[in-house]
């Protein structure tokens, strides 16, 4: 059943293919993938070609239809697909965001080194995986009560903060400062509302991850030295999550609608997951809205989640949390549509960024980077593999220039869930992590047998590209020590 | 009641998630094991017994519209109320509405070990077709 992409990939040079708007009848702009050789033959064969080319559909789209190195086949965007939208004659498209509305990654450090840690990781990621629960079946510990969901909502890590789960600093140090504006609580449905509380505080499961990791090599010790990043040996901890079922559900709840919309509206589409309606609709205003309200949940989420971690690791050590130096060093999210400031042909101008999958990458100097990163750039944090090693990487005037800010969100499947599983059968992932250093706790044998090395690319291919093409500049590889999945 | 032994479905490959092909005599068979499928992915049935009964009724302006309103609506019961479905009785059924009586367990983690954690049903190259009996093909977000 599956139908294999023929769009035709024009090299501009080792690192850009372009698709020609020639390809589909229907493509306003161009598709431009980012890959090497190498990462180009593990698209051959899904449809994550196809739907770079799809985008491009989508009316108001400005430049290309982006693809980060990372892309996989999604459903309607493919995963690290990124696409600016004209607000005057654009669509806000909820399959551009995806149903984990703010999945995103973030990064604490601490003044710990793995020589002191590694003694107790056995007991820290028990602590870990009680005091942040992974997925089905699981209750958060800080459930707000009848209306303050509607404050988390509005206010996102900042809600957190105010309740005494984290510090201002927490807040700097997170893209928007962890809350965006114009988030509407009453464009949010009952359904989603009561499906997310009781997950408020919990890691979710799938590729969704908590890891304890150590810094082992640093390639730019002026940069990673402002961020808090030290040398080799020192402990930092990774959480990727994002809105749970409440963003799940306002995806749902959208898709329905934005259907419905899209036909009203005219606006024919290769795929029905692409379904989009005008940005200044009633219809696209009211999905705005609510994504906007499910991305603070996923702020607050990791922000609390980002306390019980301090609170883990004092409680293990048997130390003051204040003397671990556990500071935040960003949070970064990669399932988001959100009004930006770019440049169009020399003139700025305000585009709705759809990134699913990607990251954003600013640049030194840039306004949106908090201060006390103006003069390095904004951190990037890319998650690879529990096997393998993640990258802290800093964003670069490339990005700026040529992705609307934009860079990789992790390494990318190569393997679907059930090719993992079969292909592993019999291996105990555990004990082959155990054998090189890394504990891990996970709900399932064959949960840790999805998410294994083998199902993924080598996130150092998807880095190296990012960095050659100019998107953003290594500063740290993190390799994992304790990991706990979903 | 349409019993578990006779629901027919298969999983399909996607990379990042995971695909279902459900088939039966009559549209309503395919909507049942389609459900079925779902739960059978979600979490480990052999231990899971009817014990309880949900009535539902969705409607959506086309039949792909109406697998994955289904669909959601069950997703929606597992993950907010802990309701996993088994045995669907599909009382009535137009091209653009269902209503349906549905036994299930209350999920729990120790009885039936979690399978895959679905997050959503797509409308990515969902298709329900006439052919051999009825086909429903949807992709689910994992």
């Amino acid at each position: 059943m599956t139908v294999k992409s023929s769009a035709p990939l024009e090299k501009i040079d080792d690192y850009r293919w372009r698709i020609p708007m020639s390809y589909k009848q229907g493509m306003r702009v161009p598709g431009l993938v980012y890959a090497d050789e190498r990462l180009l033959q593990t698209l051959r064969g899904d449809q994550a070609v196809e739907q770079v080319a799809n985008v491009a559909f989508l009316p108001g789209i400005v430049g290309y239809s982006l693809a980060m190195p990372d892309i996989h086949w999604g459903y309607g965007f493919p995963i690290g697909g990124v696409a600016a939208m004209r607000p005057e004659d654009g669509v806000v498209s909820p399959g551009g965001v995806g149903f984990d509305i703010n999945c995103g990654v973030r990064l604490i450090r601490s003044d710990l080194t793995v020589e002191e840690v590694q003694p107790h990781i056995r007991d820290l990621i028990d602590l870990l995986y009680r005091n942040i629960p992974p997925g089905a079946g699981a209750s958060g510990r800080v459930r707000p009560i009848g209306v303050e969901l509607d404050d988390v909502l509005a206010q996102g890590a900042r809600w957190a903060v105010e309740h005494g789960y984290g510090t201002a600093e927490d807040l700097d140090c997170a893209e928007e400062n962890g809350c965006l504006a114009g988030a509407d609580p009453s464009q949010v449905s009952p359904r989603a509302k009561s499906r997310g509380l009781p997950q408020l505080g919990t890691l979710g499961s799938g590729n969704h991850f908590l890891e304890v990791q150590a810094v082992e090599a640093v390639f730019d010790p002026a940069v990673a030295e402002t961020m808090g990043i030290s040398g080799p040996g020192q402990v930092v901890i990774m959480a990727h999550c994002g809105s749970r079922g409440l963003g799940h559900q306002v995806c749902q709840d959208t898709l329905k609608v934005m259907e419905q919309a899209a036909k009203r509206y005219g606006i024919e589409l290769p795929d029905r997951q692409l379904a989009g309606a005008p940005i200044g609709s009633p219809e696209g205003q009211a999905y705005l809205g609510a994504m906007h309200a499910a991305a603070n949940f996923a702020w607050c989420n990791r922000q609390l989640i980002t306390h019980w971690v301090r609170q883990s690791f004092g409680q293990v050590l048997g130390r003051p949390v204040e003397e671990l130096g556990m500071a935040l060093v960003y949070d970064v999210c990669h399932n988001i549509a959100k009004m930006e400031e770019h440049l169009v042909d020399g003139v700025p101008k305000s585009l709705c960024v759809h990134r699913k999958g990607a990251t954003r990458a600013f640049p030194p100097g840039h306004p949106q980077v908090p201060e006390r990163y103006r003069a390095i750039g904004q951190p990037v944090i890319i998650p690879g593999d529990m096997g393998r090693y993640s990258y802290l990487l800093v964003g670069t005037p490339g990005a700026l220039e040529q992705t609307w800010g934009s860079t990789c969100h992790g390494a990318g499947r190569t393997q679907s869930r059930t090719a993992a599983m079969k292909s592993l059968k019999g291996v105990d992932i555990a004990a082959r992590l155990a054998q090189r250093g890394i504990t891990v706790k996970a709900q399932s044998a064959s949960m840790l047998a999805e998410e294994a090395s083998e199902a993924y690319k080598d996130v150092a291919e998807v880095v190296e590209v990012v960095e050659r093409a100019g998107l953003s500049r290594r500063v740290a590889r993190l390799r994992p020590v304790g990991v706990i999945k979903g | 009641m349409t019993r578990p032994r006779s629901y027919g479905f298969q999983i399909l490959e996607h990379t990042a998630d995971v695909g279902l092909i459900a088939r039966g005599h009559t549209l309503a068979e395919a909507f049942a094991a389609a459900a079925y499928g779902l739960s059978a992915l979600m979490a480990d049935l052999s231990q899971a017994r009817p014990r309880t009964v949900r009535e539902i009724e969705v409607a959506a302006g086309d039949l792909e519209g109406l697998l994955v309103a289904w669909l959601s609506e069950l997703l929606y019961l597992f993950d907010a109320e802990g309701f996993l479905a088994l045995e669907f009785d599909i009382t009535s059924m137009s091209g653009q509405s269902l209503r349906a009586v549905v036994a299930g367990d209350a999920f729990d983690p120790e009885r039936h070990r979690p399978g895959m954690a679905v997050k959503a049903i797509t409308y990515h190259q969902v298709q329900v077709q006439q052919s051999d009996g009825y086909r429903a093909q949807v992709y689910l977000d994992v």
